[in-house]
């Protein structure tokens, strides 16, 4: 399978990252060596394999479905980039 | 006062609780040294302060009989541990002037013991390299050098600081992380000890996350007593992180006891590359012939899927690191890019991105998001899972069959030239992985131990992979290999 640069440009539009238009092409040329390294995989027989999920054989341990922390929105805020008034402030999104 | 930098901590231990020293002035000897080695780049933050008011509560501590072997020992911290107040920022511009709230499981309990934080260390960015040059600090250099040659060589990575730090002297012991050879890779490339855990053994919580599957915490000593030593330390469960193992932690470094005899050493017939350099070929077989004198019995083994671990891992590392780097996002934490009249939300998160993470951050993430994306799913990402299935399945086999631990190299050479590798495209670097990743694919311990020397003076390591669960079996054979390979080489000090 071979990316071309509109490839490219929805995969760092999906990935919410800016590549400037004339910098698609090496980045398709790149992500095409490293696709075509893992291509490789199609060679394995994998029929009646089950995807792992857990590399130890444990189950994931439950708890009550309550609140067990919080209460610190001054350290939560204290490494925004911008916080006002108690919250995380962003550019405008609705009109 | 340098002598006192160059102590195991199984020394410091002794010669603390003997009164022979005292943790503040091994505390200041290592600070002293770190001062005059900037050019090795490995302490990217220093905490001298900190530094200064722990060891003065470790010596109260050993004064009143503090029986923690790791209470007084000067420690440094790799750059993607989270330290409560201090710089955190995984050597990304895009945690440029994080501070974290919190400190992460592994280094409370560290503190807790009585250990002393130098400071932080160099890595690649978001752990995501094999030579430590894709760090925002600029690059950590391997305080070892070809013979007379003043070529400046990689100390590897992801964990490079760390190694650096280590073999350099400038800190007593490292903690590392190791998701596809981070900590094994480059102890091996600067002569030290490396251990990587098996998964769950020690808690990822506040350790900033690469590939959440695969990552693990270890330690990166002077010794394999050292190892097992600090490995006390860090390990045990921990309620915060869902997937560390809830079983008691043993006392690993009683496990050493110089006895192997009758323990079966796998060596896999996959691990024999084609062009493999001779001197790997000869440490391999050197140390083969060590184990089997120090009364081990040698088998041939097969691990089949050995040929695509690393395709394997390439698939589900980035898989993971897309997701788990989606939080940067320059809202809730690390820098955000300045934006342009009218610019909106899209376009913060697009610009913060693009400036906040270098290239290979940046390839990663995309490959991530390409083998998630819909169409893609099943025949990247699921196959990849499939596979891994396989890799691990191969190891249980030869587990099953009676083997306690598998010798391997840790590495396909010595330690290459920072910028060798520029012009290479991503998948030649993506091979120094080559016998490390397996491991972290199927959850177990690994550990790297130098060996010998190359025929330029560089070290050399190999690594020794063990059952699940079983560090202190491994610590153990370990143990006998360092002693039998006689491993005392140091770098001759430029910086």
């Amino acid at each position: 399978m071979s990316i071309d640069t509109d490839t490219a440009r929805r995969v760092a539009k999906l990935a919410r990252i800016k590549v400037e238009d004339d910098a698609l092409p090496a980045l398709a040329g790149e992500f095409n060596a490293i696709l075509g390294f893992i291509e490789q995989l199609n060679e394995v027989d994998v029929d009646g394999i089950e995807p792992m999920t857990s590399v130890t054989p444990q189950r994931l341990k439950r708890r009550e479905d309550v609140v067990t922390d919080g209460g610190y929105q001054e350290k939560v805020l204290a490494n925004a980039p911008d916080a006002r008034e108690g919250f995380f402030a962003v550019p405008k999104v609705v009109e | 006062m340098t002598e006192l930098t160059r102590f195991t901590i199984a020394e410091a231990r002794d010669k603390l609780r003997a009164g022979d020293v005292t943790s503040t002035e091994l505390t200041q000897a290592c600070l002293d040294e770190i001062d005059k080695a900037d050019a090795l780049g490995a302490f990217v933050h220093k905490t001298p302060e900190i530094a200064l008011k722990q060891a003065e509560a470790a010596d109260a501590r050993i004064q009143g009989g503090a029986e923690n072997p790791m209470c007084g020992i000067p420690l440094g911290i790799k750059d993607l541990f989270c330290t409560q107040g201090v710089p955190s920022q995984a050597a990304s511009n895009i945690l440029d002037g994080f501070k974290p709230e919190y400190e992460s499981t592994v280094t409370t309990q560290l503190w807790q013991a009585g250990s002393v934080m130098l400071g932080k260390l160099n890595m690649d960015e978001f752990a995501m390299g094999s030579s430590n040059e894709t760090s925002t600090y600029g690059n950590a250099v391997n305080p070892w050098r070809r013979g007379n040659d003043e070529a400046a060589l990689t100390p590897g990575g992801s964990s490079g600081g760390s190694a650096s730090a280590v073999a350099a002297d400038l800190c007593l012991a490292a903690t590392g992380t190791d998701t596809g050879g981070s900590i094994r890779q480059p102890a091996a490339f600067v002569g030290i000890t490396g251990l990587k855990p098996t998964y769950g053994r020690v808690s990822r919580w506040g350790i900033i996350a690469f590939a959440s599957s695969l990552d693990q915490a270890g330690p990166m000593t002077k010794s394999v007593r050292d190892a097992a030593i600090m490995l006390g330390a860090m390990a045990g469960h921990d309620p915060k992180d869902s997937t560390s193992a809830d079983i008691p932690v043993p006392d690993f470094e009683a496990a050493i006891t110089g006895d192997i005899r009758g323990k079966k050493i796998g060596i896999p017939k996959e691990y024999r590359m084609d062009g493999m350099p001779e001197e790997i070929e000869k440490l391999w077989a050197d140390g083969t012939a060590m184990l089997r004198d120090a009364g081990a019995e040698i088998v041939d083994i097969s691990l089949p899927h050995t040929k695509y671990a690393l395709p394997t891992y390439y698939v589900i590392a980035p898989a993971e690191a897309s997701s788990n780097l989606a939080r940067y996002d320059g809202v809730r934490f690390g820098r955000r890019a300045s934006l342009a009249q009218g610019d909106g939300i899209t376009e913060m998160y697009e610009k913060t991105r693009a400036e906040g993470f270098g290239a290979e951050v940046q390839r990663r993430v995309m490959i991530g998001t390409y083998v998630l994306s819909a169409g893609f799913y099943d025949a990247y990402y699921n196959r990849a899972r499939k596979v891994r299935a396989l890799i691990k399945r191969d190891f249980d086999l030869a587990f099953e069959a009676g083997i306690d631990a598998i010798l391997t190299p840790a590495t396909p050479s010595a330690a290459f030239g920072l910028g060798e590798m520029a012009d290479a495209d991503p998948v030649q670097m993506y091979l120094n992985d080559v016998f490390t990743v397996t491991v972290n694919l199927a959850g177990l311990p690994g550990i790297s131990v130098p060996t010998g020397l190359d025929a330029q003076g560089l070290p050399l390591g190999l690594q020794l992979i063990g059952r699940p669960w079983e560090e202190g079996d491994l610590l153990n054979i370990a143990a006998s290999l360092e002693g039998a390979a006689g491993f005392v080489a140091k770098p001759a000090s430029w910086w």
